[in-house]
C-alpha cells in the first residue's frame, strides 16, 4: 500500500514531495514535504485509485530532542477499507513566542478543523489558512501549551491557585 | 499578533450582531446538552443562525496524564473518557498496547470472549442511555425511566464482575482482572430473556409514536458525504446509509467468529440520515448486541468453559517494554470510532505521546453545520440524536 502511494505521489508531485519513508513498525508512514501537504491531501482524497475520504486523526508530537514537531495524519478510505499514515516535520523555532507553522488541511477534510484547533491549543502548532484557529479545550486566555515537554504549570490562573 | 486573529474575529462577530439578533447561551448547565457543553447561539427570533460550541469544561488532560505514567496505569483513565462505555474504551486501549507488544494473537479465546461479552453489555447500556435521554429531550419521560431500569441490571452484572459500577478497570493488558464470577453466564442468559420483550415494548413506545416522529423525522438531515467529511462515525455515519462498522472492517478480537448484522439508516420515516434514523440505528444495534451476547454465552459455557487452571492474568506483562515506535489503533465504540495514537520511546515504559481520538468529539463537530437555520427546539433534537458524552469530547 505504502509503496503504491509513494510511487503515485512521486509521479504527480516530483521526488521532493517525500522527505522520508518509515517502513519499520506496525504502521509504515510517509514523511511529506511541509509545503506540499495540502496538495497531497487533495490528491489522495480525490484520486480514484486511493480515495482517502476519511480523516481519522491529526496528532502533533513534540520531538524536541531532534528540534522538531511532527504532525501525524491518519487517513482511511471507506470504499477501499485501507489506512494510511502521513507525517509532516516542522522545525522548532528558536524562541518560544514564535510558533511552528504549516498549512491547514481543513479545506480537504472539514474534520481537520477541530483536530487542528486541538493541536494548536495543546501543542502550539500554528496552522496557516485555518478558518477559526482558537483554543478549543483550554480557556481562551491560557498561556503556554500544556502538551509540550518543557511546559511548566502556572502558579495561578486568574488569582486562583492552580497547583 | 496573528495568533490571536481568530479570537478577535470571534469576539467581533459576537459584539457585532444586529439589533434583530440575539446571543443565547445554551449551557453549560443545560440538561439537554448531556453534560457541560456550552452552545453559543446567534438567533433571530426562533431561528438559529449560527451555533458556536464551547468545550473544555470537563478537560482533564488525558494526554498529559498518559505521558506521565506507564501503560498499565493509564487504563483507569481510559475508563473515564466515555464513562458510559468504559469497557469499550479500555478494550481499545489494551488492544493497541497488546499489538505493539506482539501479544495480539496470543490472547486466550476465553479471555477474548469475556471481553466481547462485557463490551457488548456495555454497548447496550450506553445505547439505552442514548435512547432514554433522547426521549426526555423530546419530552417523553417514560422511555427514560424504562431505559434506566433495564440499564441498572447491566450495571449490577458488570459490578459483580469487576467490583465497580461504572468505571471498571476490568480489561487488562494481556488478560483480565478476574475470570467471570461463577453463575455469571446464567444470570446473563436470564437478563437476555428478560430484556428482549422489554426492548420490544420500548421500541413500540417510541419508534412509531406520532409525536416522536414529528419531532425527529426530516430534522437534522445529515447527507453521507458531509458525515464522512466531518469525520462522523458509528451510528451517526451508519444512519446516513453507510455500512461502516469497524467490528466488521477491521475484524478485531473474535468478532469475525460471531454472527451479527450492521443496521443502517434507510429513511423510513423521512429523509435518509435524519434524527429518527440515528435513533433507530441505535435501537437496532441493541438487538444485534443481544445476538452477540447470546453467542458469547454459548461459547463460554461450551467450547471455552471455565476451568480451575484457567488464569486470566497469565499473559499480563510485569513491565511493558516497547521499542520506539508509533501505532494508531481504532475500535468501534457505541459512539463511533475510538482511536488511540501511541508514540513510544526506548528503554522506558512511559509513552512519549498518547492521543485519544474520541468519536463524540468528531461527531459534535458537525453540529454547527446541522444547526444552521433550524428552530431552537429542533437544535435540542439534533444534539440529542448525536449522542455525545462530554467526558470524551473534553478528555
Amino acid at each position: 500500500m505504502i509503496e503504491k502511494v509513494k510511487i503515485a505521489l512521486i509521479e504527480v508531485f516530483g521526488l521532493e514531495v517525500i522527505e522520508d519513508t518509515q517502513l519499520e513498525g506496525l504502521q509504515p508512514a510517509l514523511y511529506i514535504a511541509k509545503d506540499q501537504m495540502e496538495n497531497v491531501c487533495f490528491y489522495l482524497r480525490d484520486s480514484e485509485q486511493f480515495y482517502f475520504d476519511f480523516l481519522s486523526n491529526v496528532t502533533a508530537v513534540d520531538d524536541s530532542e531532534n528540534g522538531k514537531f511532527i504532525v501525524v495524519y491518519h487517513l482511511a478510505s471507506i470504499p477501499y477499507q485501507t489506512q494510511l499514515t502521513l507525517k509532516v516535520q516542522v522545525d522548532k523555532p528558536e524562541t518560544e513566542d514564535v510558533l511552528p507553522e504549516l498549512n491547514s488541511v481543513s479545506k480537504v477534510w472539514k474534520t481537520a478543523e477541530w483536530h487542528e484547533r486541538e493541536a494548536y491549543d495543546l501543542m502550539g502548532v500554528f496552522f496557516v489558512n485555518h478558518p477559526d484557529l482558537r483554543r478549543i479545550l483550554m480557556p481562551d486566555d491560557w498561556e503556554g501549551f500544556p502538551l509540550r515537554k518543557n511546559y511548566t504549570d502556572p502558579e495561578y490562573y486568574h488569582e486562583i491557585p492552580v497547583k | 499578533m496573528k495568533y490571536n486573529d481568530a479570537l478577535a474575529r470571534y469576539q467581533e462577530k459576537i459584539s457585532g450582531i444586529t439589533s434583530q439578533e440575539m446571543v443565547i447561551n445554551m449551557g453549560p448547565q443545560h440538561p439537554s446538552t448531556h453534560g457541560v457543553l456550552r452552545l453559543e447561539l446567534i438567533t433571530d427570533g426562533e431561528i438559529v443562525k449560527e451555533v458556536i460550541p464551547h468545550m473544555g469544561y470537563l478537560h482533564r488532560c488525558f494526554d498529559k496524564h498518559a505521558e506521565s505514567v506507564n501503560f498499565t496505569k493509564t487504563i483507569p483513565f481510559t475508563d473515564r473518557l466515555d464513562y458510559l462505555a468504559s469497557m469499550n474504551n479500555s478494550h481499545a486501549y489494551v488492544m493497541g498496547v497488546e499489538r505493539m507488544l506482539g501479544l495480539g494473537a496470543k490472547i486466550p479465546k476465553r479471555v477474548e470472549y469475556i471481553r466481547i461479552l462485557v463490551c457488548e453489555l456495555n454497548r447496550i447500556a450506553s445505547h439505552l442511555i442514548a435512547i432514554g435521554t433522547y426521549g426526555i429531550d423530546i419530552g417523553a419521560f417514560t422511555p427514560f425511566m424504562w431505559c434506566f431500569r433495564d440499564r441498572e441490571h447491566i450495571m449490577n452484572m458488570l459490578e459483580w464482575a469487576s467490583g465497580s459500577r461504572m468505571l471498571y478497570n476490568y480489561i487488562w493488558i494481556g488478560g483480565l482482572f478476574y475470570d467471570l464470577p461463577v453463575g455469571f453466564e446464567e444470570r446473563c442468559t436470564e437478563f437476555v430473556q428478560y430484556f428482549k420483550p422489554k426492548l420490544k415494548e420500548l421500541d413500540e413506545l417510541l419508534s412509531t409514536n406520532q409525536i416522536f416522529i414529528s419531532r425527529t423525522a426530516n430534522i437534522g438531515v445529515l447527507p453521507a458525504d458531509l458525515a464522512i467529511n466531518y469525520g462522523c462515525s458509528g451510528p451517526m455515519l451508519r444512519a446516513s446509509g453507510i455500512k461502516w462498522d469497524l467490528r466488521r472492517i477491521d475484524g478485531y478480537s473474535v468478532y469475525p467468529e460471531l454472527e451479527f448484522d450492521i443496521p443502517v439508516g434507510n429513511g423510513e420515516m423521512g429523509q435518509l440520515g435524519d434524527c429518527w434514523d440515528r435513533y433507530k440505528v441505535r435501537v437496532d444495534e441493541i438487538k444485534e448486541s443481544l445476538r452477540i451476547i447470546e453467542q458469547c454465552i454459548d461459547r463460554l459455557s461450551k467450547d471455552f468453559k471455565r476451568s480451575p487452571e484457567f488464569d486470566p492474568r497469565a499473559l499480563v506483562p510485569k513491565k511493558v517494554n516497547l521499542k520506539a515506535q508509533d501505532y494508531y489503533v481504532r475500535a468501534e465504540n457505541p459512539k463511533g470510532e475510538l482511536g488511540f495514537y501511541f508514540a513510544t520511546q526506548d528503554r522506558t515504559d512511559i509513552p512519549k505521546r498518547v492521543k485519544a481520538r474520541g468519536p463524540s468529539f468528531n461527531n459534535l463537530s458537525v453540529l454547527p453545520e446541522l444547526g444552521k437555520g433550524v428552530l431552537i427546539a429542533d437544535l435540542i433534537a439534533i444534539l440529542g440524536s448525536i449522542d455525545i458524552v462530554l467526558g470524551e469530547v473534553d478528555r
